[in-house]
């Protein structure tokens, strides 16, 4: 039923992207020299959440594809976060 | 796409010996047989495995089986029960051979990863028997394989493991599967809403296989890793967590029950307009419902966990989420009854099996509540109230959607009818012996009795003896009805394209369908159930 447009990212945009990631990486290393206590494993998947949206966006395509194709992507994402976030509600009020 | 094709049915081997015929097949029609062939197969044995265990509960002390034994038997009724039938049951038979038909489609969208499905599974399911003649004996864990135990048991947890990974992977393989051709092959004209409700059913259902099933995967191996290699992550001597086992594993197992009771939901939905003759109430409501049911199912997985340690906070959370689910549940029952309200209601054994799924459902869903609210979780934890209810939901609910599916879809399968009156008879003695099975486990439970236990105090027997008489009842039954299929198939009068004057795309090809389904791809105009 749905038509698939192909479409071709320039070179320049991907090279941006990589720089990008490439400064996310190091930002995680730098982070974990920091005792953030709580925040640690937020500050490390946020970033890690970032990163792979880059590459969910430009180097799959995500972006240029049809919407509903990034709307599935984004309740992926939404149930698995919620999955971790009432996993970790257990975890944090435990006597 | 109005290409006409050779007018054969989709049995005919086409010159090619009948073994590899089937075998090698990417007919979608034909591995939705191979389904059915398999799964009853195991169902049986499944059957075999729970009369053993009610006979054996018949009275206190060893009837039949020792404690061992017995402990054997409830995990493997579990893990065959769950994994090889309740499970893969409607989409894999029923999805896979009437899906293309909703849609008006001459396949799914990759008929080999199809049959590859169908190999995981047949491969899981050899893996999962197996545990019964190698090794150290069938698994003791019970179907969920709890840890720490399931870690330390010295019977064949691995095996058992594993054949529930491959199983897992035939399930998220039908699920991409059934996901794509609902996007990418529905008919001209088939918009979303325009789509039959079964479809929408496997759709949401196939989301949950998708994205739950990994999480039981991944949980599964770390079992076999630290039963392998004694890395600690649910052993507490280890350093690991065993609620934490819990939670991952009910994460999946939960929706799970949504895989199980969703696409049963879907075929009563089909059922219910066709014999009351009327267009279903309220269409957009029972769609979206089963996406909410799929989406709410996610975070209800606490609700089994009440007792095991979790904070308040969270057993509050997940209280209140699982009550939440009920809604979108009461919206479907609702609907189908106002469908049926002023209907032309026909009482044929389809109908017959829809009516019996409502009631059981309502019996299994109503009780859920009961365990779903904290308080009086506490008391029926792990008593045979949660075995009751657990079976009036997966048997009374998904088995009888699948008879129901079976006697509906049979004369389109199978292009023959079956003798009615037979059929309406072992419905009854299959619904009576159903209640007189389930019935008294809720009550026992009330009265305190634990499940998985071998034996039991002597003030329990009543309700025992009561239920085992039941499972014979049942079994009467199920070899009834099994025996009016059979000689349906085997000597069936000739059924017509449309017995039952069904609206949906499949009833309007040949009985049974040729093997692309359509002579000529149809345009669809309408809803598909105006009945006027």
């Amino acid at each position: 039923m749905e038509e698939h447009k192909p479409h071709i990212v320039e070179y320049l945009t991907n090279i941006y992207v990589w720089i990008a990631l490439a400064v996310l990486t190091v930002i995680t290393i730098w982070v974990s020299e920091f005792d953030l206590k709580l925040l640690t494993v937020a500050v490390a998947l946020g970033v890690a959440s970032i990163k792979a949206t880059l590459v969910l966006m430009y180097f799959m395509h995500l972006r240029f594809d049809s919407k509903i194709l990034t709307f599935m992507v984004l309740i992926t994402m939404i149930v698995f976060l919620s999955l971790i976030v009432f996993t970790f509600i257990d975890y944090s009020y435990r006597a | 796409m109005t290409n006409t094709l050779k007018h054969t049915d989709f049995y005919d081997n086409e010159g090619k010996p009948a073994w590899k015929a089937w075998l090698t097949t990417t007919d979608h029609k034909r591995i939705g047989l191979l389904y059915f062939y398999s799964l009853t197969v195991f169902f049986l044995v499944g059957v075999l495995l729970g009369l053993m265990m009610r006979f054996e509960l018949i009275s206190p002390g060893k009837d039949l089986v020792e404690a061992q034994t017995y402990n054997g038997l409830f995990t493997l009724h579990g893990v065959i029960m769950i994994f090889l039938f309740v499970i893969p049951g409607i989409p894999a038979v029923f999805g896979n051979l009437t899906l293309p038909l909703l849609l008006g489609a001459r396949d799914v969208a990759f008929p080999k990863l199809n049959l590859l499905s169908w190999y995981l599974y047949i491969g899981g399911a050899v893996l999962a028997l197996s545990t019964l003649l190698v090794g150290d004996g069938p698994p003791d864990t019970g179907w969920t394989f709890y840890a720490p135990y399931s870690v330390k048991t010295g019977t064949n947890v691995s095996m058992a493991v594993l054949a529930a990974f491959i199983l897992g992977f035939s399930s998220i393989l039908t699920g991409l599967n059934f996901l794509t051709t609902i996007h990418r092959m529905r008919c001209h004209g088939m918009t979303w809403f325009r789509m039959p409700l079964f479809a929408w059913a496997l759709y949401a259902t196939s989301w949950i296989q998708l994205l739950a099933t990994p999480v039981v995967g991944i949980t599964l191996l770390m079992i076999v890793v630290e039963r392998w290699l004694g890395i600690g992550l649910f052993d507490p001597v280890l350093g690991g967590d065993p609620v934490l086992y819990q939670h991952l594993f009910w994460i999946y197992s939960h929706p799970a029950v949504y895989i199980m009771i969703l696409p049963g939901m879907g075929v009563i939905s089909e059922i219910i307009p066709t014999f009351s003759r009327r267009r279903i109430f309220g269409y957009k409501a029972i769609a979206y419902a089963s996406l909410a049911i799929a989406f709410i199912g996610y975070f209800v997985w606490g609700h089994h966990m009440f007792t095991s340690g979790m904070s308040g906070p969270a057993r509050i959370i997940f209280s209140i989420l699982t009550f939440l689910v009920a809604i979108p549940s009461a919206i479907k029952v609702f609907n189908w009854l106002a469908t049926m309200y002023n209907g032309s209601i026909d009482h044929k054994p389809p109908m017959l099996y829809a009516l019996g799924f409502i009631f059981l459902f309502l019996v299994g869903g109503l009780s859920g509540l009961v365990v779903g609210a904290l308080a009086t979780d506490v008391h029926l934890h792990d008593t045979y109230f949660v075995v009751g209810h657990f079976h009036y939901v997966m048997f009374g609910g998904t088995g009888f959607a699948f008879f129901a599916a079976l006697h509906y879809w049979f004369p389109k399968i199978f292009g023959k009818m079956y003798n009615l009156k037979h059929a309406t008879r072992a419905f009854w003695l299959l619904f009576t012996g159903f209640n007189i099975l389930y019935f008294p486990m809720l009550v026992v439970g009330i009265m305190g009795m634990p499940r998985r236990y071998y034996d039991y105090l002597p003030q329990f027997q009543v309700p025992n003896v009561i239920s085992t008489i039941g499972s014979w009842i049942t079994t009467a039954g199920l070899i009834y009805m099994i025996v009016v299929i059979v000689k349906g198939i085997r000597h069936g009068e000739k059924a017509s394209s449309n017995p039952w004057n069904g609206l949906t795309l499949d009833w309007q090809t040949d009985s049974p369908p040729t093997k692309e389904n359509f002579d000529a791809i149809p345009t669809v105009t309408e809803r598909p159930y105006e009945y006027k």
